[in-house]
């Protein structure tokens, strides 16, 4: 679907560490952690809370940066870019899914859809066109006039999903997204998942919760910063 | 592009602020009353010096004006039948006339309290006997007939000059010239009628109720008939009263020669009289004198206006602070989104100034509707002048600048994992 080449990685990290200093306290979230995540992959990385998958969730958003070691998306190294460069790179490369959905709530569908192309350098002209497609293609067409309190939970994170493809995204990252749904419309949000999977979408799904990590092609599995556990080239379940 | 992107963030800047209304809507009020007063103030200051000045102008800025003044009673005010005598006398006003230099001419002018009548009409107007040059110095326009002429002072005539007012009040529904009023005892032709005296901008229908009217009759006609004694009853004491002259113009040939003049009429005075019965009126330093009260004035109210204008961007910031603080996901999304930092900026800070910026236009507003109904209610003159709705507009866009650049700040450098996690 996406004409780039897919024998680059998409996301590849290099020895990342990521270090917090906590007043006396130092903590290493993550320990010279390396992985590639290549295109079309489907992932759910998994670990207990400290397992360090947020941090990251956060280095792959480049919403962080690593303490040290190399990040790179697409081939742009990451961990030299100052906030500007770092802030175009998401704009460009990373659509993020958020468990509390995290919709604009002044703008109504279509507007928050849009959002991350209020921020490119260029913004394309066909904008309006496409938010229109990926708001039919999450199937809430006939709301696009709607705020965010106005929609159930399961729409607004329809919403999420179609602003996180708006820009055709290197990474989906994916950050408990069903976490504050019903179990129903979590499953019909992993279809969903599983759809844009099936159309060449990478995806990393951040979960604790076994039973949507199961819906992945691959799981990682991480303990303390490193990783615990590979299970890879899994068939994807429905 | 950048327009349309530009024009955008102001839409939605304009949204956001409409989701807290009523806290938009208290914010603003301190800009709107910042600025309105300014406007307002400065309207009324600037009516009130113009009014000062054009009053000011209207003596003359070339004169110098010399007045008798009744000197303080003394200890002889017991007595029952007296005669007072003071001020300026026609000795004094040929020493300004003719030794004087830069005196072009010098006008006497004599006020005599009497009774005017035509008929069984009548009227106390200011009776005002003077000469011919009196109407140049003055302004007065002639409306039918003629003004006081050389001939008439020659020939001590009895002729007169009415005031519109006085015109129009004993021969309402005719032409007055040739008739023959009479003032005091004596009867006196009619030769000319005046345009009633506007004033110089605001021409007002009503004279008040202050304007008596004037007469004009030739100064030698009125010292052959009323003498320099004015007997004046007062509650069982009569007092005689003499002045020769109530009043000396000297017009000076240049602005700069009214200063020596002034002085030399003070010096004169002085030496020539015992007692201070009369008063030196320089028109020009009165100009002078309200224009620096007039700067005064606009230094105090310029810093009574910032002093505002500061209040209300302190409230502004005060509410953005804790705005910024209230959308911190908002921010922490909008950066994970790809906005960079000068997109925070830009949006906290075109939400500052559309705060200020409204609070400026309805301040405007306000402030234009302030000095219409004080012009209207408290018959005040008020002049809004162009560059205050600018000034002031300016300085609300300038104080959403200055006091929303620090929280739009604080939004920028927020860390994005961190305002992502802030409930």
């Amino acid at each position: 679907m996406s004409g780039r080449d897919s024998a680059e990685p998409v996301a590849e990290l290099e020895e990342v560490s990521r270090v917090y200093h906590l007043g006396e306290n130092v903590v290493t979230a993550l320990d010279r952690f390396s992985f590639r995540f290549e295109q079309g992959e489907y992932w759910a990385v998994m670990g207990s809370s400290g397992s360090g998958k947020s941090t990251l969730l956060n280095i792959l958003g480049c919403i962080d940066r690593p303490s040290s070691g190399s990040y790179r998306v697409r081939g742009e190294e990451s961990a030299a870019m100052d906030d500007d460069a770092l802030s175009d790179l998401r704009s460009r490369e990373i659509g993020f899914v958020f468990q509390s959905y995290n919709l604009i709530p002044q703008l109504d569908v279509l507007e928050n859809i849009m959002v991350p192309l209020f921020y490119q350098d260029e913004p394309p002209a066909d904008g309006p066109l496409r938010a229109r497609h990926l708001a039919e293609r999450v199937g809430l067409a006939e709301r696009l006039d709607h705020r965010p309190p106005e929609l159930s939970g399961g729409q607004q994170q329809r919403v999420a999903i179609a602003r996180a493809l708006i820009n055709d995204p290197a990474l989906i990252l994916a950050d408990e997204a069903t976490g504050n749904l019903d179990s129903a419309t979590a499953v019909e949000i992993l279809d969903l998942f599983d759809e844009l999977h099936a159309e060449g979408k990478t995806i990393l799904l951040v979960t604790h919760e076994p039973a949507v990590g199961e819906r992945a092609e691959s799981v990682l599995r991480l303990t303390d910063g490193h990783i615990a556990e590979v299970v890879h080239g899994r068939e994807v379940g429905a | 592009m950048m327009r349309g992107s530009f024009m955008r963030t102001v839409r939605l800047g304009v949204r956001s602020l409409l989701l807290h209304k009523l806290r938009s809507a208290l914010t603003t009020l301190g800009v709107l009353f910042g600025v309105s007063s300014v406007i307002a103030m400065l309207a009324i200051g600037e009516g009130a010096s113009e009014e000062a000045q054009e009053a000011i102008r209207r003596l003359g800025s070339q004169n110098v004006i010399l007045r008798s003044v009744k000197p303080p009673e003394d200890q002889a005010s017991e007595q029952t039948t007296r005669v007072l005598t003071y001020g300026l006398t026609y000795e004094d006003f040929e020493r300004v006339e003719q030794t004087f230099p830069g005196v072009e001419r010098a006008i006497p002018m004599r006020e005599l309290p009497d009774e005017v009548r035509f008929g069984s009409r009548s009227l106390h107007p200011r009776i005002i006997a003077t000469v011919p040059e009196y109407q140049a110095a003055t302004g007065r326009v002639v409306h039918e007939g003629r003004f006081l002429e050389e001939i008439d002072d020659r020939d001590v005539a009895n002729v007169c000059v009415l005031g519109y007012e006085v015109a129009r009040h004993l021969l309402p529904f005719q032409s007055s010239i040739g008739e023959s009023v009479r003032i005091g005892s004596d009867y006196f032709t009619v030769v000319g009628t005046l345009l009633p005296r506007v004033r110089f901008e605001s021409d007002r229908a009503d004279p008040g109720e202050g304007i008596t009217g004037e007469v004009f009759i030739p100064l030698k006609t009125g010292r052959r008939w009323f003498g320099d004694t004015i007997l004046r009853v007062r509650s069982g004491s009569r007092d005689m009263v003499e002045v020769q002259l109530h009043e000396i113009v000297a017009e000076v040939d240049l602005t700069e020669n009214v200063p020596f003049v002034a002085a030399a009429c003070r010096t004169m005075l002085e030496r020539e009289h015992t007692q201070r019965d009369y008063e030196v009126i320089v028109p020009l330093e009165l100009l002078l004198r309200a224009q620096e009260t007039k700067r005064i004035f606009n230094i105090v109210l310029g810093s009574i206006a910032g002093i505002s204008l500061l209040v209300g961007g302190i409230g502004i910031m005060n509410v953005m602070l804790a705005t910024v603080t209230e959308r911190t996901r908002e921010i922490g999304i909008r950066r994970a989104l790809g906005a960079k930092r000068r997109h925070i900026v830009t949006q906290f800070l075109v939400e500052t100034v559309v705060l200020s910026v409204g609070g400026g236009l309805l301040g405007i507003l306000l402030g234009l509707v302030i000095p219409a109904g004080v012009e209207r209610w408290a018959d005040m003159r008020t002049i809004v002048t162009p560059t205050a709705p600018l000034l002031a507009f300016g300085i609300s866009a300038g104080v959403g600048v200055v006091f929303g650049l620090y929280p739009a700040w604080r939004a920028a450098t927020m860390d994005p994992v961190e305002a992502l996690r802030h409930e």
